[in-house]
This record gives C-alpha cells, sequence and structure tokens, in this order.
C-alpha cells in the first residue's frame, strides 16, 4: 500500500523506482492529520522564538523592560499579549522564554542522543556478559526518581562551574552577563541529558542487538571491517529510525523537565527566563491577572501537545508494528 | 513463583546498594557543607557539628558507618537540616499523607485511564479514538503545575468547600488527588489503548468471532484480562512514585508529604535526609515491582509454566 504513491507519480513505460523507507515514511507520515499540525505548530513556534523574538528585540522591544504605570495591561492594550506585574511586554517575555526552554531541550536531547547511541550501540554489538553488566547499570541507574538525580547532577555541576565562570570573568574579562547566563544554563542541560541518555541507549542496544545477528553485519565482520567501521557505517543507518523517533519523543519531556524544575525553584535563574519560570510567576498573580498564567501555560502546553504528535506520527510512520500504543 | 520473588528480592537489594552507594557519594560532591548556612556559624562550632554527626571521619568511613547504623540498628540517623529530628520521624509522619494522596490519586487514574483506552481500542482510527487520545494527550501535557493553580483559581476560590491550599480539612484531599491522577490516567489510556489493539488482532479473538461470541462477551471475557498486561508493568514504579509524593503538587497546595523532603534534602544538603529517602523510595520500588510481577503471573498462564 506505501508504493503506491511512488507507482502513481511514475510514467506508466518507465522502470519503476522503488521507494525508499524515508519516502515510505513521509508518505505516512504527511497522511496523519495530528501529526501534520504538531509538525506545523512546531515550526510557527521555532520561527517565533528564534528569528521573530531576536528581529523584535533588535527593533527595540525588549524583554525586560519595565514599565510600572502599565502594569497588568491586558491584551491589545500595550505590546501585543499584554504586559504582566512589572510592566514588562508578555509578548516577547514568552518568546524569550521559549528560546530558552527549548534551547536546554535540543542542547539535552543532542547530548542524550549522542551518548546513549554510544553507549547502547556498543553494549549492543559487543552483547554478552560485559554487554549484559553496562545494561544491567542502566537499569540500576533508572531505578532512582528523576527529581532527585537531577537535582543533585545539577546542584554539583553548578558549584564546578561557578568557578570557570568567576574565572573567565575576573582573569579573562569576559562579559559578565553573558556568563553568568551560561553558567545558569549549562548545569540544567548537562543534568537533564545525564538522566536522559539511559533509556536512549535502552532503546539503541535492544536495536544494535538485533541487527549485530543479521547477515549484512556478518559479512561486514568478515570482510575485516573494524569494529568501529561496522558499528557507525554500517549499523547506526539502519538504527536511525527508533533514535530520530525517540529523539523526538524526548525534546518534549526535556521541556516539561527544565520547567518542572524551574517552577520548584532549582532550574532557570534570572537574567534568564524559560516557560516553566514564567510560570511560577505567574501563579503567584493568578488572582490579579489571569493572563500572565495563562499565556506561557498554552505556548508550553501548545509546545508539548505539537512535538508529542509529531513524535507520535513519526513512530507510526517509520515502524508501523510498533504504532499501536 | 517462588524463583520470581526470590530474583526481584535479590534484584532490589542489587538497585537498593548502587542507589545508596551513588547518592552517598554524590550528595558528599555538592560544594558547601550542611553547616555553612547557619546564620554566622563559627568554625569552631561547624567543626564540634561535624564532629557530632560523625561528619569529621574520612568519606570510606563515614560510608560503612551509615551502613553498619541501618544494618545493626535499624538507624537512617538524624536530620542535619532540622536539629533534634530523626530522619524515620519525617518519613514516617509524612509517608501517610503522600500515601493517602497517592493512593487516592492512583485510583482515579485507573477509573478514568483504563476505559479511555479500551474504548479508544474498540473504535479504532473512528472518531472516539481520537478523540480519547487527544484528551490523553491532555493529560499528560497541561501538566500539575499549570493545573493546579488553575483548580484553585476556578473551584477553591469561589466555592466555599476547600481551602485553597492547605491541610486541615478532609475535602483538602481532592483537589490535589485529581490533579496528580491526570497524568495516570494518560499513560494508563496509552498503554491500555496499545495492549488492547495487540490482543484485538490475535487470533483466538478472531475465532472466538467466528464461533458466534457476542462481541461484548469477547471483549470481557478474553480480551481485557492480557490487554491490561502493558498497563500493570506500568503500574508497579508508577505505584512506588507516586506514594513518595509530588513536590509539584505538595509544594501548590500545601501538603505536608514526603515529596517536599526530596528537594528540602538536597537544598540544606541534609545527606542522612536524602539518603534515608532514596533508601526508602529504593525499598518501596522493589516491592511494587514484585507485586506487579505477581499480578502479571496471575493474568498470564503463560508466566505460570515458564
Amino acid at each position: 500500500m506505501s508504493s503506491s504513491a511512488t507507482v502513481q507519480n511514475s510514467e506508466p513505460a518507465a522502470i519503476e523506482k522503488g521507494s525508499s523507507l524515508w519516502t515510505d515514511a513521509f508518505v505516512r507520515l504527511k497522511k496523519n492529520k495530528l501529526a501534520v499540525l504538531g509538525g506545523i505548530i512546531v515550526i510557527v513556534i521555532l520561527f517565533l522564538c528564534f528569528i521573530v523574538a531576536p528581529i523584535m528585540s533588535m527593533a527595540g522591544m525588549k524583554a525586560n523592560d519595565q514599565d510600572l504605570a502599565n502594569r497588568f495591561a491586558g491584551i491589545g492594550e500595550k505590546g501585543v499579549l499584554g504586559t504582566d506585574q512589572l510592566g514588562r511586554d508578555l509578548f516577547m517575555r514568552v518568546l524569550e522564554g521559549g528560546q530558552i526552554s527549548l534551547l536546554v531541550a535540543f542542547l539535552a536531547t543532542m547530548m542524550t542522543v549522542t551518548i546513549g547511541v554510544i553507549y547502547g550501540g556498543v553494549a549492543g554489538y559487543i552483547g554478552g556478559r560485559i554487554g549484559n553488566i553496562m545494561m544491567r547499570i542502566v537499569d540500576g541507574l533508572l531505578a532512582m526518581p528523576f527529581l532527585i538525580i537531577v537535582i543533585l547532577f545539577r546542584e554539583i555541576i553548578t558549584g564546578r562551574i561557578d568557578i570557570v565562570a568567576r574565572f573567565l570573568v575576573n582573569e579573562w574579562s569576559w562579559d559578565n552577563d553573558t556568563v553568568t547566563r551560561f553558567a545558569n544554563l549549562i548545569p540544567l542541560t548537562i543534568a537533564i541529558a545525564g538522566f536522559g541518555w539511559l533509556s536512549m541507549a535502552r532503546i539503541v542496544r535492544s536495536s544494535a542487538a538485533s541487527l549485530s545477528k543479521q547477515e549484512f553485519v556478518e559479512a561486514a565482520r568478515s570482510l575485516g571491517l573494524s569494529h568501529r567501521r561496522i558499528l557507525f557505517r554500517h549499523m547506526l543507518p539502519n538504527m536511525l529510525g527508533p533514535v530520530i523517533i525517540y529523539a523526538t519523543l524526548t525534546i518534549p519531556s526535556f521541556i516539561l523537565y527544565e520547567a518542572t524544575l524551574s517552577f520548584i525553584g532549582l532550574g532557570i535563574e534570572p537574567p534568564n527566563s524559560s516557560w516553566g519560570k514564567l510560570i511560577m510567576e505567574g501563579a503567584n498573580f493568578l488572582e490579579t491577572n489571569v493572563i500572565v498564567l495563562a499565556i506561557p501555560a498554552v505556548m508550553f502546553s501548545l509546545t508539548l501537545f505539537a512535538f508529542n504528535f509529531l513524535g507520535d506520527g513519526l513512530r507510526d510512520a517509520l515502524d508501523p508494528k510498533a504504532s499501536k500504543d | 513463583m517462588l524463583k520470581i520473588i526470590l530474583s526481584r528480592v535479590i534484584q532490589t537489594i542489587v538497585v537498593v546498594f548502587v542507589l545508596v552507594t551513588f547518592v552517598f557519594f554524590a550528595v558528599r560532591a555538592i560544594p558547601g557543607n550542611p553547616f555553612a548556612s547557619d546564620k554566622a556559624t563559627s568554625a569552631e562550632e561547624e567543626a564540634a557539628l561535624k564532629a557530632y554527626y560523625g561528619l569529621d571521619k574520612p568519606l570510606p568511613v563515614q560510608y560503612v558507618n551509615y551502613w553498619k547504623n541501618i544494618l545493626v540498628d535499624g538507624d537512617f540517623g538524624d536530620s542535619l537540616a532540622m536539629k533534634g529530628r530523626k530522619v524515620s520521624t519525617l518519613i514516617s509522619e509524612s509517608f501517610p499523607v503522600s500515601l493517602k494522596l497517592g493512593v487516592i490519586s492512583l485510583i482515579l487514574g485507573m477509573l478514568i485511564g483504563i476505559p479511555l483506552g479500551i474504548v479508544a481500542a474498540l473504535f479504532h482510527n473512528r472518531w472516539q479514538d481520537y478523540l480519547a487520545m487527544v484528551v490523553a494527550m491532555a493529560g499528560i501535557c497541561v501538566v500539575a503545575f499549570v493545573l493546579g493553580p488553575i483548580f484553585q483559581i476556578s473551584i477553591a476560590a469561589p466555592l466555599d468547600w476547600f481551602n485553597v491550599a492547605g491541610w486541615s480539612r478532609t475535602s483538602d484531599i481532592i483537589l490535589p488527588s485529581i490533579t496528580l491522577c491526570f497524568g495516570v490516567a494518560a499513560y494508563l489510556a496509552r498503554l491500555t489503548r496499545g495492549g488492547m489493539l495487540d490482543v484485538l488482532s490475535q487470533d483466538y479473538i478472531r475465532t472466538a468471532h467466528a464461533k458466534g461470541v457476542p462481541t461484548l462477551q469477547i471483549i470481557v471475557k478474553h480480551a481485557i484480562r492480557p490487554a491490561l498486561m502493558p498497563a500493570v508493568t506500568f503500574l508497579g514504579p508508577a505505584f512506588a512514585a507516586i506514594i513518595t509524593g509530588s513536590f509539584v503538587v505538595e509544594t501548590i497546595f500545601l501538603v505536608p508529604g514526603m515529596g517536599q523532603y526530596f528537594v528540602l534534602g538536597i537544598q540544606s544538603k541534609d545527606y542522612n535526609l536524602v539518603l534515608g529517602l532514596v533508601l526508602f523510595y529504593g525499598i518501596l520500588m522493589g516491592i511494587a515491582n514484585l507485586l506487579s510481577d505477581i499480578a502479571l503471573i496471575f493474568m498470564d498462564p503463560k508466566l505460570r509454566t515458564a
């Protein structure tokens, strides 16, 4: 059924072109309306946060500019979406908060994919006792309460990063504001990735273990290729499907982790701001003005929705067998 | 059966050992010490406090002492941040609160999630299915810290039945448990739907249809039990996680549960409190996994013979 789209497009007399796994998957993905909608929302949010916001910021609409005369302005009264408790433009604050939320999630996902693919791939490829021990360690770490581990990591790394940050500011006279911003982001990102790679390693290991028994890997082995070449050149392309699916589903869960930590005051700190932080502030002023909570909450939930539907759609498209849950 | 219980017990012991060892050294790697944050503690006082709690000894000695206290005396140690209180007292005071809240929200989650998943599977790829899955996704995406304040402002504040936040009235358990149950319900709905779709495509279900068994009877007698297996596997660890409390929900509704201590313990570098909680959590996790293993054996005859 999946190749029908390609058949229709080709000339009757022409040699029928085979359709690759990826074209098939794309055709299936396009049929899934929720996934397409999710994809569009993701693109719009990325466009707003990373293109519109910097342009508007350069045009003079700063997210942190206070205007105490116009506190809690309603939608349309001042700015696009009104103002918060200090008269700051809510639209700009939400977009700049989104930059941080998305940046943390993307960076942590990239780390997760890198570590998870290497660790899981090696464990699955070697197999045997060593591979087993490697996965037992992962299972053990996964049994830990996520919040406690991420907070622990964050506290440990923050202490180390602060020393480096102070050195950069004092000795090399780097810009204090920029350094402070990153000194807050990096520990959080590493801490989230430090817990997140575990599930990725598990998924990669199971597909690496089944691939390593297949004939083409046997063939590569009998040709005398190095282990590294077999793993990364021959097995990795065949594991991309599950990795992409899981990475797409990892992004929303990392956005959620970041927001949870920021909400309880252990994540993003000023001058940075993020959706979790904005929701926390908004919750405090709920009785005065609902909009201050509603806008970041809607953006945040919408983004989670979009990424989750896109991820589910990708899974259905790339791996039709596993599409039931 | 005995073999499964035994292997779970051994596994739990290993996991708890790894967990406590890891956290023991990790929590001490946080810069600073539990007494540095106290107002104007002099260097001598700090040294005296460290000596009193045995924190002046080398790390390996502290580590051995920690296990000795637990295994020989059954003592989790004193809280370092809340002076004069034992970790075991803090846990035994707050755990019943979290347990009550957790059990209620878990039951609510099951009552919402499982029927939702079954309905979605029975109407696979029809509007009922899409609606159920969008609702389930909403349960995952509209998280507790958005839902909680909304409940406070829209239900607790205008009606006089609940405290907006607090733990003094019997009714105070209702809003936190509803807030907590949505996530559970959402995951259960997705897992149940997946399990049900899997079962419905099996040959024996087709045979039952061919024999002319009524659809309702097929679902109730043949399909539901195996279809719930993924949900039961999820419920084990979810149970352990939810009865040890949720920091977010406890903070929003000012519930005196256990979840707050996880975060407060790390923030104030209360080594004993963090370790005690992790140990307690690990053991609960083991018990919950064992219970879900046993439940799975009763649900699947194939596991019984194996």
